[in-house]
């Protein structure tokens, strides 16, 4: 089988000089991470920018960016909800409502604030399955990336996985957190300039946004492609199968304010925010380029509907047949378009996206297990030097087991479904109890702990029930035909319910904690310092008000 | 991040960008003169040519802007 794209010199030089830029760069921030401060929190001396970039960055991974082209081609615009309304309220409510408590804890991390608010138990119970979570996804992305590469350009698949990971290994464990911000703003410019020929060209092509859409009425004879609502009144009109009650209520409330909020991959880059007001900023910041990120990641996938000349397919079929698959759309769509050196670019852009994503997983993961698990269990007074000495080494264990992960993806592929289902089991409950923690002073130690811990409980029920009887599903969804994406919105908001009731009914039955402990923890106890003197162009309010304007009008536009 | 006397990451970026700029721009100008014998949907618009131009552009404000030499 020859290769999709035969790469250059030129873009193999483009591809060398990425990867001795951000060895560098954590070569050259290691003697800035020697404290604990500074390797887990990088110092927290980053500007708003840099915050927000890098939050939005450690998000779009490989799966991420592939993943999402992929969905435009198979399910159309529908696609776009995941960045827009799955994740654009939850962004500005993190930045408004709940980086304050997070930021004014000094917590070092998610588990780190239950453990504040909750106490113990409910920090390890979040910890261990955050750690656990986070090292298996990374490894599913390691693998779809590695998986493309050999695809598109016939590199190795061992060559791919063990090359880019341990780029990753050794900057994230020079440098720490410092070092994986600095890195995810660089892949931040280098994913968008690598990316965006790919719609300004196919818009050319194509004859703008009107003659995509007639093209692609055109080659599928309907038009449900191109609109983001009007579809969704029914189940059957849309390409995903899909109601618009469970995109907004599944999607946009229990799975976006799940991740966004309290994902600690995504929170750690604003805990590391020089003052209250710039981690406030950052997630807005981050929140109006998330919303542009369709126009490099959906957009490809429509044109690809529209101008390529052949049809892709899914990956077994794509193996069988010899054909291509919906995961190649962008690279295929890159191919069309850039000849060698833009090629080069592209391709960067791609590893560059994989490894922002790997890294935000592993540095996410060494700060959880070194001050959530090692310390809490194992060893709770060591040294500073100590605890960065472990952070590193854990680094360098993270991107091993995510290694071996990736292996085991390799051998037994239904792992990924199970992974991803695993990941709702945790996330949507893990809301519930976060959110009454920090708004609800009366939730009491042992109502979050038994909340949290039967909402995990009930959502792995959920699925298992499922599982062993596939006609529950009329149940769990409230219709005998909803499809697996469907199945996780309800079930997450099910175990968010479950774990929302359970804390307060539990609450209610023990003694709460005194206002004095719960200080600078919870809405009502905590003195949030006010805005009165700053001008109005530089207060986040106002900037979450112009977002949510633009976020508004985008869903108008493409209804 | 520009409290210490460290490189700012901007002008990472920006030097990252600049050589990135002159490699495109570079390529896209000597293809002119030996196109290439595959050459790419729409390689008439010449997009390295205006989009390495466009990174080096950017590259060197950024580079000048936080220029480590600069006290800023």
């Amino acid at each position: 089988m020859t290769n999709l794209i035969a790469l250059s010199p030129l873009d193999l030089a483009i591809i060398c000089i990425y990867f001795a830029f951000v060895l560098y760069i954590g070569y050259y921030l290691k003697d800035r991470a020697s404290t604990g401060e500074d390797f887990f929190l990088a110092g927290r001396e980053m500007t708003a920018w840099v915050a927000g970039l890098s939050f939005l960055s450690a998000n779009l991974g490989s799966l991420e960016l592939m993943g999402w082209a992929a969905a435009a081609y198979q399910y159309g615009i529908l696609s776009v909800h995941w960045y827009w309304i799955g994740a654009i309220p939850a962004m500005l409510f993190l930045g408004i409502v709940m980086m304050p408590f997070y930021y004014i804890s000094k917590t070092h991390s998610v588990p780190g604030y239950l453990q504040l608010r909750f106490g113990e138990p409910s920090r390890l119970l979040s910890a261990t399955t955050f750690a656990f979570m986070t090292v298996l996804m990374s490894g599913i992305n390691m693998y779809s990336m590695a998986l493309v590469m050999k695809v598109v350009l016939g590199w190795d698949i061992n060559f791919s996985i063990w090359v880019s990971s341990i780029t990753v290994a050794v900057y994230v464990a020079l440098g720490g957190l410092r070092s994986a911000i600095f890195n995810e703003v660089l892949q931040f410019f280098l994913i968008w300039f690598g990316a965006m020929l790919i719609p300004i060209l196919g818009l050319v092509e194509s004859g703008g946004f009107t003659g995509l859409k007639a093209r692609i009425i055109a080659n599928l004879g309907s038009d449900s492609y191109t609109h983001a609502w009007s579809t969704l009144g029914s189940f059957n009109d849309n390409p995903m199968g899909i109601h618009w009650t469970g995109i907004v209520l599944g999607l946009g409330w229990v799975i976006s304010f799940g991740y966004w909020t309290t994902d600690f991959l995504v929170v750690q880059r604003v805990l590391a925010a020089k003052d209250l007001r710039s981690a406030k900023m950052a997630p807005i910041i981050g929140a109006a380029f998330k919303m542009m990120v369709p126009f490099i990641v959906i957009l490809p996938g429509l044109l690809g509907l529209a101008v390529l000349p052949f049809k892709l397919t899914g990956e077994a079929e794509a193996l069988a047949t010899g054909g291509h698959s919906y995961n190649e759309v962008l690279p295929l769509m890159l191919a069309r378009y850039c000849g060698p050196g833009l090629m080069g670019l592209g391709i960067t852009a791609l590893i560059a996206g994989f490894m922002s994503g790997m890294a935000g997983n592993v540095s996410a993961f060494a700060t959880v297990w070194t001050y959530d698990i090692y310390r809490a269990l194992m060893k709770k007074d060591a040294s500073d030097a100590h605890y960065v000495s472990m952070g590193r080494w854990c680094t360098i264990l993270g991107v091993l087991v995510s290694i071996g992960t990736a292996y085991l993806v390799m051998q037994f592929q239904s792992i990924m479904d199970y992974v991803q289902a695993l990941f709702s089991f945790f996330i949507a409950p893990l809301f519930g109890t976060v959110i009454l923690g920090m708004l609800w002073k009366r939730a009491t130690p042992a109502g979050g702990f038994w909340g949290l811990l039967s909402g995990t409980l009930g959502s792995i029920a959920m699925w298992a029930w499922v599982k062993a009887d596939p006609s529950a599903i009329r149940y769990i969804a409230l219709s005998p035909n909803a499809k697996d994406m469907a199945e996780n919105m309800y079930r997450g908001l099910w175990s968010w319910i479950i774990c929302v009731a359970v804390t307060v009914a539990v609450s209610y039955l023990t003694k709460p904690k005194t206002d004095a402990e719960l200080k600078g923890l919870v809405y009502g106890c905590t003195d949030i310092p006010g805005e009165q003197n700053v001008p109005l162009i530089q207060r986040p309010a106002f900037w979450a008000v112009a977002v949510s304007v633009v976020f508004f009008a985008l869903n108008i536009i493409f209804w | 991040m520009h409290s210490d006397s460290g490189i700012s990451i901007w002008f990472f970026i920006g030097s990252l960008l600049t050589i990135y700029g002159v490699l495109i721009l570079g390529y896209g100008l000597y293809s002119l003169a030996a196109p290439p014998s595959r050459p790419p949907v729409l390689a008439e618009l010449h997009a390295d040519i205006w989009w390495g131009a466009v990174l080096l552009v950017l590259g060197l404000a950024y580079s000048f802007t936080h220029s480590p030499r600069k006290k800023s």
